[in-house]
């Protein structure tokens, strides 16, 4: 194995920012990305030119990257970095910023990822999404993410014995929690009934398995605990993190991410176990992709997830509480900022100011980020464990 | 099974005509490699120089090693792991078509591939994989089964990716020579509902006339493509119910450049073959490009059936030489443009025609009905490009291998 991971010190999370999400938007990434700065901005008293770090994901900023965010946003930083990868970009952003914060490349690095979803965009940043998907996915059939994520499924159901019921029980306890967060899309209950019955979108997946994609922002500030404390925020600690890509590439059908590959080191490095988490904040594109990291993430194994999930209460209230603003599935996916919520609402259920219900006591949250169906499976994946360290 | 097609109704003239989209047609220029060769009806994938790694989808390099990569011809088997159907797209022809099957393959040769499933393929069988070209001539896996089923070719997921004759009308331009006779007869055999058989010149018999025009589904029309107007008044009367041409014009005089040859053949072979092929061309081609995806009758087709010496020239026959590489440029062109309209544009090469304008060439040469058949199976297998009898496919190899010195060989 690899050289041991050095710790996190000296860096700190905080400052957790969702602007409200909106189905369809005529504005562009930049005018969402600015919204988020504006309203890091509203909590921090910060100003352009108190960032000097700035760490960037978009899928729609085309055809801007980071440097033409920077200019355009005013910044001057000296640090900036560029995350193309969508579900896992929240964990890859935090990991690289607070290392810029550790060695002092930056002070105040602002993590935002904001995307927009204007009318036939979706359908239009499918065309063009990568080489391989582009010569040898969406030709078949043009399904888009539902039928690969479909064909992921339905070996993993007959893999592992895991049911529509089970993905059933993940989902409506996700619209359950969404409830309680008004910024969430979904604002109507989900029944188990509904869930079962809805139609087909591509078999086994259905309609309650598919995100609702919107416009939207995300973003939070990583710095340093002195910083926090002059500013007055209250802030959480990185107890660990794990990064993988393009794990496990002889598998002919996707059943395991490379959350396996690290997972022991993630666990070391923290001093606890999934048993300690105080909630789970999990990509959630496709119940299968929670399904696969909660056995992944060393919750139980793939053969036991039936048996898990009927165990399991995943509502805010419950045993294991899953992505609690709703995740996804219910609060809407933003593009890449859909990889960015995981890390918000978990940083908000530890500083106690979350959008909807709060975990009572909720003191550690454990972030999973998946990303990028380049060709059939997700290349990007990412974890990380954030503990509150103060309060103010 | 597959649901044998129902024979197509009249068409309703207040209906809209479904508009004939492609799929989404950006590509790598890998991706296009791979559609070359699987024009000529090939099964190819990657493999690399240095560790023999096989690879897909289409890359660059080696992922095991770096190494550079060529395209191989590889064992045709895989199992289907993995299956959905997918009842929802955002594009514009698969929309039209839902609901759609698809797999996750693994091939025998190695990798694995997101293909289209025939629909006797479930998961779990073992299939027999074709590289088809899909409507805009794009490089799409198919997986099919093993052993062939009932009405397998009516499959509709099969057909969108095939020009098949069945039910179908086509125009078949030269019936007076035996090739277009022999093309014709082949196509009603093969389940075309009409045949079209153009004739320019009604005043004078030909030889086989009775027998061919009294076979059922051929109907003769007048057409000369030497004529504009001919032509036109051709398509004005069925360009719209016309699904495939094939194009069967041929002038072939023996001469040399320098030596033997008379500009007045070279010019007559000019006007007919070439000049003849964009008139024809131009006549039919919009009208297709706007029925290319009009139900079981759909346009689908525009075939050219031209001499190999078109790729090498030839000694003794320089004008014909002349006309068909023309003629192989026009086509290329024309299948550029068609791409965009969701018809296919196919090449039969034929090699010397066993007739009486071929009579200096030592045998062997190629027989009509070799050419019939070989339209006929680019039709059925949606191939772009095909080579009718041995001569054709000994040339053609040699050529592909390499093409000046073939040149060389075949002029000198």
């Amino acid at each position: 194995m690899s050289a041991r991971v050095k710790p996190y010190d000296g860096a700190v999370v905080c400052a957790p920012v969702t602007v409200p999400y909106a189905r369809f938007s005529p504005e562009s990434a930049h005018w969402w990305t600015g919204r988020a700065l504006q309203a890091l901005s509203q909590q921090t008293g910060l100003k352009p030119g108190d960032f000097d770090g700035f760490c960037f994901a978009s899928f729609s900023s085309v055809p801007d990257t980071v440097v033409g965010m920077v200019q355009h946003m005013g910044l001057s930083p000296r640090w900036m970095d560029h995350i193309p990868t969508g579900g896992a970009s929240g964990v890859m952003a935090l990991r690289r910023a607070a290392r810029a914060v550790q060695v002092g490349d930056a002070e105040v690095v602002a993590c935002v990822s904001g995307d927009t979803n204007q009318i036939d965009s979706f359908r239009q940043g499918l065309t063009g999404f990568s080489r391989f998907s582009q010569d040898a996915t969406y030709p078949y059939g043009f399904g888009g993410p539902n039928a690969t994520f479909a064909l992921i499924t339905d070996n993993f159901m007959r893999e592992f014995g895991v049911s529509r019921e089970d993905f059933a029980k993940l989902c409506v306890a996700q619209r359950t929690n969404a409830l309680s967060n008004p910024l969430a899309l979904m604002k109507k209950p989900l029944s188990f009934e509904q869930y079962v019955n809805a139609r087909a979108i591509s078999d086994p997946v259905h309609l309650f398995d598919c995100v609702m994609p919107c416009a939207g922002a995300e973003a939070f500030i990583v710095t340093t605990p002195e910083k926090a404390q002059e500013l007055g925020l209250s802030v959480a600690r990185i107890a660990g993190t794990i990064e993988r890509h393009n794990a496990y590439p002889e598998d002919a059908v996707q059943t395991r991410g490379g959350w396996g590959c690290d997972i022991d080191e993630l666990w070391a490095a923290a001093g606890c176990g999934p048993q300690d988490m105080d909630c789970l904040q999990a990509y959630d594109d496709y119940p299968v992709i929670v399904a696969m990291q909660l056995a992944d993430l060393g919750f139980c194994t793939k053969v036991d997830l039936p048996q898990f999930i009927t165990e399991n209460d995943f509502t805010i209230p419950g045993s294991l509480p899953l992505n609690t603003n709703g995740g996804q599935l219910s609060a809407g996916q933003a593009g890449a900022a859909g990889g960015f919520q995981n890390v918000t609402e978990g940083l908000r259920q530890i500083l106690h100011c979350p959008l909807g219900d709060q975990i009572p006591e909720a003191r550690r949250a454990l972030i999973s980020g998946f990303g990028l169906v380049n060709f059939d499976r997700g290349v990007c994946t990412g974890a990380a464990i954030l503990e509150q360290e103060v309060l103010r | 099974m597959s649901e044998p097609l129902i024979p197509p109704k009249k068409k309703d003239p207040l209906l809209n005509t479904r508009a004939g989209h492609v799929p989404p047609a950006l590509r790598s220029r890998a991706a296009k490699a791979m559609a070359a060769r699987a024009g000529q009806g090939r099964f190819v994938l990657q493999a690399c120089e240095d560790c023999a790694h096989v690879t897909y989808p289409p890359r660059d390099r080696c992922p095991k090693c770096w190494g550079a990569l060529t395209w191989q011809d590889q064992p045709r088997g895989a199992v289907i792991e993995a299956e959905t159907t997918i009842k929802a797209s955002t594009d514009l022809f698969f929309r039209n078509h839902l609901p759609w099957r698809i797999g996750s393959a693994r091939l025998d040769a190695g990798s694995m591939a997101i293909v289209h499933l025939h629909g006797d393929v479930n998961q779990g069988d073992r299939v027999r994989m074709e590289i088809k070209l899909d409507r805009g001539g794009n490089p799409a896996l198919f997986a099919l089964p093993e052993k062939e089923t009932l009405n397998m070719a009516d499959d509709p997921q099969l057909r969108v990716f095939t020009a098949d004759p069945k039910y179908r009308r086509i125009l078949v331009t030269d019936g007076r020579g035996p090739v277009g006779q022999a093309v014709a007869e082949a196509l009603v055999k093969a389940g075309a509902k009409t045949v079209f058989l153009g004739n320019n010149d009604r005043l004078m018999r030909y030889p086989g006339q009775e027998q061919i025009e009294a076979m059922e589904g051929i109907e003769p029309v007048p057409l000369s493509i030497a004529d504009s107007r001919s032509t036109e008044a051709l398509a004005a009367q069925l360009g719209g119910r016309v699904d495939i041409v094939v194009n069967t014009a041929q002038h072939t005089r023996g001469g040399g450049v320098g030596f033997g040859g008379k500009l007045s053949d070279l010019q007559t072979g000019l006007d007919l073959e070439v000049s003849g092929l964009m008139r024809l061309a131009q006549a039919f081609a919009p009208a297709m490009s706007g029925r290319s995806d009009d139900g079981t009758n759909a346009a689908a087709a525009f075939v050219d059936v031209a001499s190999i010496f078109g790729l090498s020239g030839k000694a003794g026959y320089a004008g014909a030489a002349a006309a068909a590489a023309a003629r192989l440029s026009l086509i290329a062109g024309l299948r550029g443009e068609m791409a965009q309209t969701g018809i296919r544009v196919m090449s039969v090469l034929t090699g010397p025609i066993d007739d009486a304008w071929h009579q200096d060439i030592p045998p062997p040469k190629t027989a009509p009905v070799q050419i019939a058949r070989a339209v006929v199976s680019a039709l059925q297998q949606g191939q772009e490009t095909i080579c009718a009898g041995q001569v054709a496919k000994e040339i053609f190899g040699r050529w592909q291998a390499d093409p000046l010195l073939t040149i060389r060989e075949e002029t000198q």
